[in-house]
């Protein structure tokens, strides 16, 4: 169970967040959408410290903080609880796919480097990727990349895997292995924070969709329900944009 | 003109490479600690630590503010004037702090732009999986830091062994002082300071080749 309180964040004298309240159930899938510069990166950003957020509550499972007095252990405590996947991979460059993969294990999780190694064997293999095992990132094409960034993310064990326009980067002939084991993720009932464009991963895999605009959660449903009968004048707006290039039906 | 005393230049070498020793080990000496100190300071610089920050910066300006020669006197005669417990602080020693200080805070900077460099994204990608700050500095940033700052750093490494020759000044017999000390022995001084020339040459080209190869290692994580 993870639940935001009136989460706020403040660029400057700009509100990027304006107060977003949520509550996802474990196995939920959730994909966010929403015009550009609304904020979406940024919520994801600040449910795991990565912006320090200026007002609200984050809970995630058993930890419930209020941002503005959480302590390092408590912020290091949510940041184990979550993971994330980048839109630019952001693998370790220094670092093989598999040790990508293990390094959170054993720096973080205090595993042996062998069972770490083996059990980032195993996630690799999940996202298909056991020959590139021994690869460093920058030989790797960037749907082989993205789908490292999964595997490290699930190495986590956390309680939800945020992503942020996991595909927005990729060569389009990359995009459809990436949503695969985004799907296979799913299916699995991996609980997921999705920004995403991709439309039709939206419809077929998301329990709920959530549309945001400037700092606020406009409007939110099943993805049927949201995409056929919209009632925000700006979640309209938009749809009409984005169904006009990809219709999700 | 007088010929060049070729036989006196090949009996001399092998006293001179006698004194070889003594100035490398000064040199690695300091660029160990200088290594050591300019990582902390980097650092320090790096995450912006209240108080530390501006005492780094001080320390940064006034090494590379003030030339070598002069910080060498400083620690060698002023110090011990100033602590008691120096009272004879030897040349070596004053030689090596001296190069430490000086290069820490030229190399400093040079690990703090590297650091820098490296992509943004790999340090928030390190702390969403829940390192620690330290840990991300450590285990993610600093390796590929260390790549990109190795040339420069090389080359910090070859002026450091070149600026051990000053330490002769404080009267201790290195590589030129010997030589000097030979040279005013025969009145050869072309020979003598030909072939010291020639000693730190060799060790210079020497050095820039192992260089050439320790970068290509370190570069094998980026290839395509
Ligand atoms: N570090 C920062 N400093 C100042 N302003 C920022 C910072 N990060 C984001 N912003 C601003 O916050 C706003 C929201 O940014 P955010 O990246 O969250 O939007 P987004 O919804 O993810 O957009 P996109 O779809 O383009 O990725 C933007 O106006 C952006 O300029
Ligand atoms: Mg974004």
């Amino acid at each position: 169970m993870i639940a935001l309180q009136g989460l706020i964040k403040r660029f400057g004298d700009e509100t990027i967040l304006d107060g977003i309240d949520l509550s996802i159930e474990q196995g939920e899938i959730i994909v966010v959408i929403g015009p550009s510069g609304t904020g979406k990166s940024t919520l994801l950003r600040c449910m795991n410290f990565l912006e320090q957020p200026d007002g609200g509550r984050i809970q995630i499972g058993d930890l419930s903080v209020d941002v503005t007095q959480a302590s390092r252990k408590e912020i290091l405590a949510l940041r184990r609880r979550t993971a994330f996947v980048f839109q630019n991979y952001a693998l370790f460059a220094n670092k093989t796919a598999l040790d990508n993969v293990a390094e959170g294990l054993i720096v973080v999780n205090g595993w042996k480097k062998p069972q770490a190694r083996e059990r980032a064997g195993e996630l690799l293999e999940r996202v298909g990727l056991s020959d590139k095992a021994n690869a460093y990132p920058a030989s790797l094409s960037g749907g082989q990349q993205q789908r490292v960034g999964i595997a490290r993310a699930m190495a986590a064990q956390a309680e939800v895997i945020l992503f942020d326009e996991p595909t927005s980067s990729l060569d389009p002939e990359w995009v459809e292995e990436v949503l695969g084991v985004m799907k296979q993720l799913a299916r699995e009932r991996q609980t997921m924070l999705v920004v995403t464009h991709e439309m039709s991963f939206a419809r077929d895999v998301a329990d709920r969709v959530i549309f945001m605009s400037d700092g606020r959660i406009v409007e939110q449903g099943p993805p049927s329900q949201l995409f056929s009968t919209p009632q925000d004048e700006r979640t309209k707006s938009f749809l009409r944009k984005v169904l006009a290039t990809q219709a999700p039906w | 003109m007088n010929a060049l005393d070729i036989d006196y230049m090949l009996g001399l070498m092998p006293i001179l490479l006698s004194y070889l020793p003594l100035t490398l080990e000064m040199a690695a000496a300091g660029m160990v600690l200088a290594l050591i100190l300019a990582c902390l300071m980097a650092v320090v610089r790096v995450l912006k630590i209240p108080g530390l920050n501006a005492l780094t910066l001080l320390f940064i300006s006034f090494f590379r503010g003030t030339p070598l020669l002069v910080q060498l006197f400083l620690f060698y005669y002023g110090l011990p004037q100033l602590m008691s417990a120096l009272t004879q602080i030897n040349g070596v020693t004053a030689t090596i702090m001296g190069l430490t200080l000086h290069f820490s805070a030229y190399m400093a900077e040079s690990i703090r732009a590297a650091i820098v460099g490296i992509d943004r994204s790999q340090t928030d990608a390190a702390l969403s999986i829940g390192m620690t700050r330290g840990q991300t500095m450590r285990r993610v940033v600093l390796p590929q830091a260390t790549r990109v700052a190795v040339p420069t750093l090389m080359n910090y490494f070859i002026d450091m062994i070149k600026a051990t020759s000053l330490a002769f000044t404080l009267g201790v017999t290195e590589l030129m002082g010997a030589t000097q000390k030979e040279a005013a022995g025969s009145f050869l001084y072309f020979e003598a300071f030909i072939s010291v020339a020639l000693i730190y040459w060799g060790v210079v080209e020497l050095l820039a080749w192992l260089q050439r190869s320790l970068e290509t290692r370190l570069n094998k994580a980026y290839q395509r």
